[in-house]
């Protein structure tokens, strides 16, 4: 059972926790006039990588989106960041 | 034959304790083990072979156990497959044991026979005989034959008890030498320390190897120790294996209730993991080595120390360490006659033996056990034959080191020690004692104090010295005659092993899953380092070379009932409760889980056909009462709000008026329908979105990561009212009528609150909305009032339509309703597959010139496909219902291909008829078609139509 911590709850067990995305993407703007392939690769292709991998997840009883820093091989995690500008 | 002693042990004689193995009555002390009372009994046959119903006796003491697998009753409660040297006899509580694969016991099982084909059985055999025509032919009657205990399948456990979580600075597993210094250390060193033990008493090693600690004699050392740890402010838990390390340093232990009380499961953080868990010794390996009377010569002197029990008056100690030899001389002490087979030339304990009355044989081993049922005499290399009735084998010893290893620690071989040792340090965790490969006291103790005096280190490198055990290789040796045993519990000789080498299993890892080398319950303590070795002599490798298997959790075999710990039955996955749940139970409601909430599905007595027709009839020509209060109601506020509510919905909203309402759907990016509801505009800046019961967190989530991915979340605020309001749904020819008995708003008049309207009202002093909405296709109110407020207004609702023929409506006649007027349930009448267009909602899709979540998906070139499966309403056509998941099929040159599937199916009181939904490939074009269903070999006719079959101008809702 990992421990990750919540910007802005702390060091909670993983099942607090929900896997959101690999961060980075960025939603195609354009609507209906988005390219067919960069549409597709919004929607399903993932990087995938091995090792140190940067990740969007969402602390499930705050209910806050925060950028996570871990190791999918070793398990090890950094403290969670919050993606909030300073002060908003 | 072993036999308790007059005196000696630490079982309390005062305090005899009686139970049962197959049938027989027996009798033990309080202290004793099931092990140690049979063998005090004379029992010498526990239990047959998993393989070849060979006859075997207990052969080790405590967990490392492979043969002494019983299925034990307790208090008329059974554990299928418990080992008897782990299971404690108890006073006041009745225990009775039966062997296992064997019938009717282990004495006279009728299927030893199978034993005479045993050179017919060799690894492999199975897969290799039974694969034509199909495994599955034989199976019932091999797996009949083979196996373990039996599984009573009304079984569950009387008291469970809810796993803890525990954290602490130190954590020490294993409370033997090693153990209790380093937590005695740690603990006076001002850390939070907690000692787990999986024995009944602390002491490990010295409870029956004795002998002088720091000074002191063994058993007062404890003592000291103990009290000093308390002292300290350290815990110690006994009874408690930890079994397994899990990420981020998770230990988790199991605690066995003793006296009766539940296992419980204890999941323990520390910054420190200290494993002390101390070495197991393995075998030798010679031809019929698995007769009862061979035991470990380690379990020799436990039984003799512990237990008071003397294996055999004529023992034969066959070893390759010095370890064998205080054994030797204990039993000789206590009366056996005693002679110890080494196999090293020039033992040099052989003095100190000879003087205590053991007869030394140097530089001799043991090649066979003699006897039929039990061991009679032990021949030697040279061909000599001594008369013996016990034969204790010592090949060296194994460390524990699993927890190790499941904290990703390797392993490497020690060539002096003949053994596997852990490695390079793995942060946070220190490997000591034996369980290190240091099997000197003072060595074991020192090295223990010195790995908690820094905090989370490693520890320091190991003071292996291989002169403390001094042994010498005695490997399996493939060229001997007869079947000699590495692994007792799943039945594997050399020979099996030599099989798998020679059909290239050269791998350890195909050797287990080939041979089942390990695979037991016992998972290979005694056998895995004979199993390796084998395999390296038969491949020309090292053991180092061959290597071990991956170690996992858990340690020993934990009872999922531990795991489970409180989540069973209602606690398993727990139903939401409504505030009107004693209203509905009082009006004869039957309840069931809809949605994760337990809901009204019909009221009143008799069967629920009748039941949904009377309700059905009230709603469609009085009015009824649903308690719609699960309904999602997540607000939107902020003055984003409109623009975010653009975004999320298929629909536009933001053109939507205050007091106004509209049906919509949320799409996944995918275009595929997420959910459908009714979103309210309450004001400029306040949305609220009653979305379904079953997809209200989702859909907070959803909308909480928009919200701060694409949004500024200081212009924006989502908030999850479902549960403070409690909504009725008033639905009805006469629910106008029964709305102004209430008085909840003043006019109810078409023009101030016509469809898809609400207005705010009062209700008992506080405050309510009454909203214009329906989905039954009737003219309907919604109510919702503060949740504390739910059982009045349902009272009243009650009461004052009685004279109206109100009646109470529960789900499934609900569902009946909808269907009738083709209103879908995402989930039921969708897929993964449907979108807008597909439930006739394509306006949007065309018309709408903003973003909005899933719009580019809904112009791939699968969303415009010719063929897609579209919503459509299906008439029987003979009058049968067609049922749910029956498929509309299609002749495509001589074979059937789906063309859709029937999603909803309800008998419908209003039109005396069935009703069905489906969807079905370009249903929306195709109606009047009749077409072909298939369900279950069974053929039906029916004629495909609009979704809505009763009322389709929706003159009802005005009526």
């Amino acid at each position: 059972m990992q421990i990750f911590t919540c910007p802005f709850c702390g060091a909670r067990d993983e099942t607090e926790f929900r896997f959101m995305g690999e961060a980075g993407k960025q939603r195609p703007e354009g609507g209906r006039a988005v390219g067919e392939a960069e549409w597709a690769a919004y929607l399903y292709l993932q990087r995938n990588e091995k090792g140190p991998v940067r990740e969007i997840w969402m602390h499930q009883p705050c209910g806050e989106l925060f950028l996570l820093a871990r190791d999918n091989v070793t398990h090890a995690a950094e403290p969670g960041v919050g993606l909030r500008p300073e002060g908003a | 034959m072993a036999r308790r002693l007059p005196q000696g042990g630490r079982i309390d004689r005062a305090r005899p304790i009686p139970f049962s193995f197959d049938g027989k009555a027996l009798s033990g002390f309080a202290g004793d083990t099931l092990a140690s009372a049979l063998l005090a009994n004379g029992v010498s046959t526990v239990g047959r072979s998993f393989k070849y119903h060979r006859p075997r006796g207990v052969f080790g003491h405590w967990t490392e156990e492979p043969n002494a697998i019983l299925d034990v009753t307790r208090d008329g409660r059974r554990e299928p497959d418990a080992r008897a040297t782990t299971v404690y006899l108890e006073e006041g509580r009745t225990l009775a044991a039966a062997s296992v694969n064997a019938a009717p016991d282990a004495e006279r099982d009728r299927l030893a026979v199978i034993d005479a084909f045993a050179r017919f059985l060799p690894a492999g055999f199975y897969y290799k005989t039974f694969l034509w025509p199909r495994w599955g032919l034989f199976e019932p009657a091999i797996r009949a034959m083979a196996g373990l205990g039996r599984l009573d399948p009304g079984w569950l456990p009387a008291a469970p008890a809810a796993p803890c979580n525990r954290a602490c600075d130190v954590l020490v597993v294993g409370a033997g030498p090693a153990g209790l210094a380093a937590a005695r250390s740690a603990a006076e060193g001002g850390r939070s320390v907690l000692l787990v033990d999986d024995r009944r008493e602390p002491g490990g090693v010295l409870l029956w190897r004795g002998g002088e600690v720091e000074g002191q004699a063994a058993e007062a050392w404890i003592a000291d120790t103990l009290a000093a740890i308390a002292r300290a402010g350290g815990t110690v838990m006994s009874d408690t294996t930890a079994y397994g390390v899990y990420d981020h340093g998770l230990v988790c232990a199991l605690q066995r209730g003793a006296e009766g009380a539940p296992d419980r499961l204890w999941r323990i953080r520390a910054g420190h993991i200290v494993v002390a868990a101390g070495a197991i010794e393995r075998p030798l390996v010679f031809a019929d080595n698995d007769l009862p009377g061979v035991l470990s010569a380690e379990a020799g002197l436990a039984y003799l120390r512990q237990y008071g029990v003397l294996v055999g008056e004529r023992v034969v100690v066959a070893a390759n360490n010095d370890a064998a030899y205080p054994v030797a001389l204990a039993l000789r002490e206590a009366g056996a006659h005693v002679s110890l087979v080494d196999n090293r030339p020039a033992p040099r304990l052989r003095r100190l033996a000879e003087d205590g009355g053991v007869a030394v044989l140097a530089g001799e081993r043991v090649v066979r056990a003699e006897g039929r049922r039990a061991v009679r005499a032990a021949t030697l290399a040279s061909g000599a034959r001594i008369e013996a009735d016990a034969l204790l084998v010592s090949g060296g010893f194994t460390p524990t080191a699993h927890l190790y290893c499941q904290a990703k620690g390797k392993l490497a071989w020690d060539d002096a020690l003949l053994a596997f040792v852990p490695g390079a340090p793995v942060e946070g965790v220190s490997v000591v004692g034996a369980a290190n490969g240091v099997f000197g006291l003072a060595a074991a103790v020192a090295e223990a104090r010195a790995a908690v005096a820094v905090p989370k280190s490693g520890g320091a490198p190991a003071a292996r010295d291989p002169a403390a055990l001094d042994a010498a290789p005695a490997w399996p040796n493939g060229d001997a005659g007869g079947r000699a045993w590495i692994d007792l519990q799943s039945d594997v000789t050399v020979k099996d092993v030599g099989i798998a080498a020679r059909e290239n299993y050269a791998s350890v890892e195909h050797l287990k899953r080939y041979t089942t080398l390990g695979m037991a319950t016992d998972q290979g303590k005694t056998s895995n380092v004979n199993g390796i070795a084998a395999l390296a002599a038969a491949t020309g490798r090292a053991p180092g070379e061959v290597g071990t298997t991956t170690y996992r959790p858990p340690y020993v075999p934990v009872p999922f009932s531990a795991i489970a710990g409180l989540r069973g039955g209602e606690r398993m996955n727990p139903v939401r409760r409504l505030p009107l749940e004693a209203r509905h139970r009082a009006l004869g409601a039957t309840l069931g889980e809809y949605g994760g909430w337990l809901r009204p599905a019909y009221y009143g007595p008799g069967d629920m056909t009748e039941a949904v027709a009377r309700e059905i009839r009230a709603a469609r020509e009085a009015v009824a009462v649903f308690d719609a209060s699960p309904l999602g109601k997540i607000e939107v506020i902020g003055p984003d709000a409109a623009r975010f509510m653009d975004f999320q919905s298929y629909m536009t909203l933001s053109t939507l008026a205050p007091g106004r309402m509209r049906y919509g759907f949320m799409l996944e990016e995918t275009g595929i329908v997420f959910d459908d509801g009714v979103v309210s505009r309450l004001d400029e800046n306040r949305f609220r979105v009653s979305c379904s019961t079953s997809h209200v967190a989702a859909m907070h989530a959803r909308f909480e990561t928009w919200r701060q991915d694409q949004f500024d979340p200081a212009r924006l605020f989502i908030h999850n009212a479902t549960t403070h309001w409690a909504t009725l749904a008033v639905s009805g020819p006469l629910s106008r009528l029964l709305m102004e008995r209430l008085s909840i708003v003043a006019d109810l008049s078409d023009a101030a609150l016509p469809h898809m309207a609400f207005v705010e009202g009062r209700f008992a002093g506080g405050p309510a909305t009454v909203a214009r909405v329906s989905f039954t296709g009737e003219r309907g109110y919604e109510v919702s009032v503060p949740a504390a407020r739910a059982a009045e207004l349902h009272e009243r609702l009650l009461a004052a339509g009685r004279d109206l023929g109100v009646a109470p409506l529960g789900i499934e006649a609900l569902m009946a309703l909808r269907a009738e007027k083709g209103f879908v349930v995402v989930g039921l009448d969708t897929d993964g597959t449907t979108m807008p267009h597909d439930l006739g909602f394509g306006g949007p899709r065309l018309k709408r010139t903003g973003d909005f979540v899933g719009k580019r998906s809904l112009f791939t070139q699968a969303a415009e496909a010719a063929d897609r499966k579209q919503l459509v309403g299906l008439d029987t056509v003979d009058g049968a219902p067609l049922p749910r998941g029956a498929h509309v099929v299609a002749r495509d040159g001589g074979r059937l291909r789906s063309e859709g599937f029937v999603t909803s199916s309800y008998a419908s009181p209003a039109l005396r008829r069935p009703v069905a939904l489906g969807l079905v490939a370009r249903g929306a074009a195709r109606h009047g078609e009749e077409v072909t269903l298939r369900h279950l070999g069974r053929e039906l006719r029916a004629r495909l139509r609009p979704p809505c079959a009763y009322d389709a101008k929706g003159d009802r809702l005005n009526a």
